[in-house]
């Protein structure tokens, strides 16, 4: 059984007396990632900064380790929580070191200078962000992607054994969520300790967090594991997206595309499908996918960009019905685009459209398309 | 961290420590009577204090200097504090209106005591002034907690600076004229006339301050990094705030009643000592700005009793003049390093 190190007991927050959350019942367990997902003022940052004790609860109460937050006092509080806020700090004449130092001050005594240790505590948690270049450098001259660095690595010398984190991945590089998201697992896991994390990103939430927690509409509406929780249609619901055009668990966040019938065709299958439905779709050009079978990996593209869609039955051979289909949408339209080269024998179908369309209306491969301007290429 | 630091400092700290000596020695040499550095030395080391020379020093000059010093260190001291609280380079007891509330109780209880006849003493004097720094602060602190932004503070600051520069003018328009030789030699500023009472005085309030300040210098440094994060290291905000400000207030009030309102040090010092230092860490820059300070105003008080001898400058007059071009420089190099010039 893990163990609790932070729980929320009907606990409520907000500002004076106006809730922003309220009937909050979760636990953050040693050892765990916590994100809170939800969309832009759901009240993540507030719910992060009422477990950090920067404001007090509305109602109910938030327990560390079984006892109230706010009867803790503010020393040995700051010994075993530490955090990382969205405010934007212009600390003066400060190398990024200096910063990262400040992290330091529940350790140190009263004039506040650093000892031996506390130093190879700074550079230590400097290394872990990979910092070491930057140590000397002026903070306010840090790109705000490193003074984000900075910050954790400020947040991690605290030592502490629940970190709050609001929004840590904002400003970072891909590479640098990345490697972010991998050091707090590894800390997670070999030094126990515990993190609450606001995350936009879903598709790192599935895959960082222990458990999530849900915030909308002034409650939490789910709390627990990502693959509980973090379904398409959930998520659909949760950030009030349109119906097919997204698919945040497989990042696929489509553009709104031209609507009206269909102007061209196109052969699809196996992704090749997928950046020629995306270029049709930024031009605003209407088009019809086909055939796909309902396993290919073009179809939720094809789903959130074409007007029309024909499909078959996964591991089934094209037949009769669908190239019926196929053809009637095609009697409508311009321009035939093919993007593959050769036909398998279940995709035999879509050959046969090739060759029945040749003498009919226009061709064209999707390699001369994407390579070329698509406006002069299709006349479109 | 870092030897070459370690070393910038030291030497930093060297440099002030010798051009206050510089300073000294001069301050003591100059005036409408010059001496030479023998006789400086010669009068101070013997202790002759009935001679000519003897009386100069020991009387007039050695307690001017030495109130200019310690008065100069604390102004610079007090800038550097409110400008850590209000996380602005041009907040100072002179820009908030701190100055100006004391000289208002100062020109208030000179025309109710003269009017009956009463003679105040110095005492008195600094009493007011301390009441009217304190209340101008009070009415800033108050404000404090309605209005969010810092900048806007500083802002409400200059106003009840200029407000009651105005309740000032317009006591003072009304009085009789004889009742006003002293308030208007006081409201210039000057180093001038101070006593060796004076002097302790001054210590007793200066040091025990500048020493509170030292022990504050933590918490200080943890609230460069803002609200969020000071508090999250465990900063016990209500209580730090509390002691910075009164520690501001006590300094300010103290060298307002003493020398009269300043401008300029508590602004340009500090920014003087941060370029110097090269760093606003409180524990070095606290002793820093109260040296520099005290250097500062004696080149000060030097010049103006000195430039236009026998007539004696007003130390605003000076300070200004030094002071002014120092705060636009800084704030135009301080914009450069933040685009990462």
């Amino acid at each position: 059984m893990k163990e609790v190190i932070l729980e929320a007991r009907s606990l409520a927050v907000g500002y004076g007396t106006r809730r922003v959350l309220e009937k909050l019942n979760f636990c953050v367990y040693r050892g765990e990632l916590l994100s809170l997902i939800g969309p832009n003022g759901a009240g993540k940052s507030t719910l992060l900064r009422t477990l950090a004790r920067q404001l007090p609860p509305v109602g109910g109460a938030v327990l560390l380790e079984g006892r109230e937050l706010g009867g803790i006092p503010a020393p040995a509080l700051a010994r075993r929580l530490s955090v990382l806020l969205t405010q934007r700090v212009e600390p003066e004449r400060m190398s990024a070191a200096e910063v990262v130092s400040t992290g330091r001050y529940p350790y140190t005594g009263r004039l506040g200078i650093l000892s031996g240790r506390d130093w190879d505590k700074v550079e230590e948690a400097m290394a872990l962000l990979h910092l070491e270049d930057l140590a000397f450098k002026p903070f306010v001259q840090l790109s705000d992607g490193q003074r984000q660095r900075v910050m954790v690595a400020r947040a991690l010398c605290q030592e502490p054994e629940l970190l709050i984190l609001d929004e840590p991945t904002s400003y970072l590089d891909i590479r640098h969520k990345l490697e972010l998201l991998n050091l707090l697992r590894t800390l997670a896991r070999e030094q126990g300790l515990a993190v609450v994390l606001s995350l936009h990103e879903l598709d790192l939430a599935q895959r960082a967090s222990d458990r999530v927690l849900c915030l909308r509409e002034g409650r939490a509406e789910r709390w627990g594991s990502p693959e509980a929780v973090l379904t398409g249609a959930y998520l659909r619901q949760l950030y009030e997206l349109p119906e097919g055009s997204c698919d945040p668990l497989l990042g696929i966040f489509e553009l709104r595309p031209g609507t009206g019938a269909p102007r061209c065709f196109v052969i699809g299958g196996g992704g090749r499908g997928i950046p020629v439905y995306r270029r049709l779709a930024r031009l605003g050009i209407p088009f019809a996918a086909g055939v796909l079978h309902e396993n290919d990996l073009d179809l939720p593209v094809a789903r959130a960009l074409a007007a029309e869609v024909v499909t078959q039955r996964a591991w089934e051979p094209i037949g009769a019905a669908e190239l019926a289909r196929a053809r009637a949408i095609l009697e409508g339209c311009e321009l035939l685009i093919c993007c593959l080269s050769e036909f398998g024998s279940m995709n035999l179908g879509n050959q046969q459209l090739l060759d029945w369309a040749g003498g009919r209306l226009r061709r064209c491969g999707a390699a001369e398309l994407l390579n070329g301007e698509m406006e002069t290429i299709t006349g479109l | 961290m870092g030897e070459n630091r370690r070393f910038r400092w030291t030497l930093s700290f060297l440099l002030l420590l010798g051009l206050t000596l510089l300073l000294s020695l001069w301050n003591l040499r100059a005036g409408s009577v010059s001496l030479t550095l023998p006789e400086v030395a010669q009068t101070l080391l013997q202790g002759q204090r009935d001679t000519t020379a003897g009386h100069i020093l020991w009387d007039i000059r050695l307690p001017r200097l030495l109130s200019a010093l310690l008065l100069g260190g604390a102004l610079s001291v007090a800038g550097f504090l409110l400008q850590t609280f209000f996380a602005n380079p041009i907040a100072g007891p002179f820009v908030l209106g701190i100055s100006a509330g004391a000289k208002l109780a100062v020109a208030l209880v000179l025309l109710a005591t003269l009017g009956r006849g009463i003679a105040l003493g110095s005492a008195g004097l600094i009493l007011a002034a301390f009441a009217g720094a304190m209340a101008a602060m009070g009415v800033i602190l108050l404000l404090s907690g309605r209005v969010r932004s810092m900048s806007l503070l500083v802002v409400c600051g200059v106003m009840i600076g200029y407000l009651c520069s105005a309740v000032t003018e317009l006591v003072v328009t009304f009085a009789d004229d004889s009742n006003l030789v002293n308030l208007h030699n006081w409201s210039m500023g000057s180093f001038s006339g101070l006593s060796w009472a004076n002097v302790g005085t001054i210590c007793a309030f200066v040091f025990p301050a500048l020493v509170c300040a030292l022990m504050l210098s933590k918490p200080m440094g943890a609230y460069q990094m803002g609200e969020g994060y000071a508090v999250s290291v465990g900063l016990d905000l209500r209580r730090f705030r509390f002691a910075l400000i009164g520690l501001s207030s006590l300094l300010s009030a103290c060298v307002t009643a003493f020398a009269g309102p300043i401008s300029f040090v508590g602004i340009a010092v500090p920014q003087l000592m941060k370029s110097l230092f090269g760093t606003a860490r409180p524990l070095i820059l606290l002793p820093a700005c109260f040296l520099g300070g005290g250097a500062f105003c004696l080149l000060c008080d030097l010049l103006a009793r000195t430039l236009f001898a026998p007539t004696e400058l007003s130390i605003s007059t000076v300070t200004a003049v030094f002071g002014a071009p120092v705060v636009v420089w800084m704030l135009l190099r301080r914009q450069e390093r933040r685009r990462g010039a």
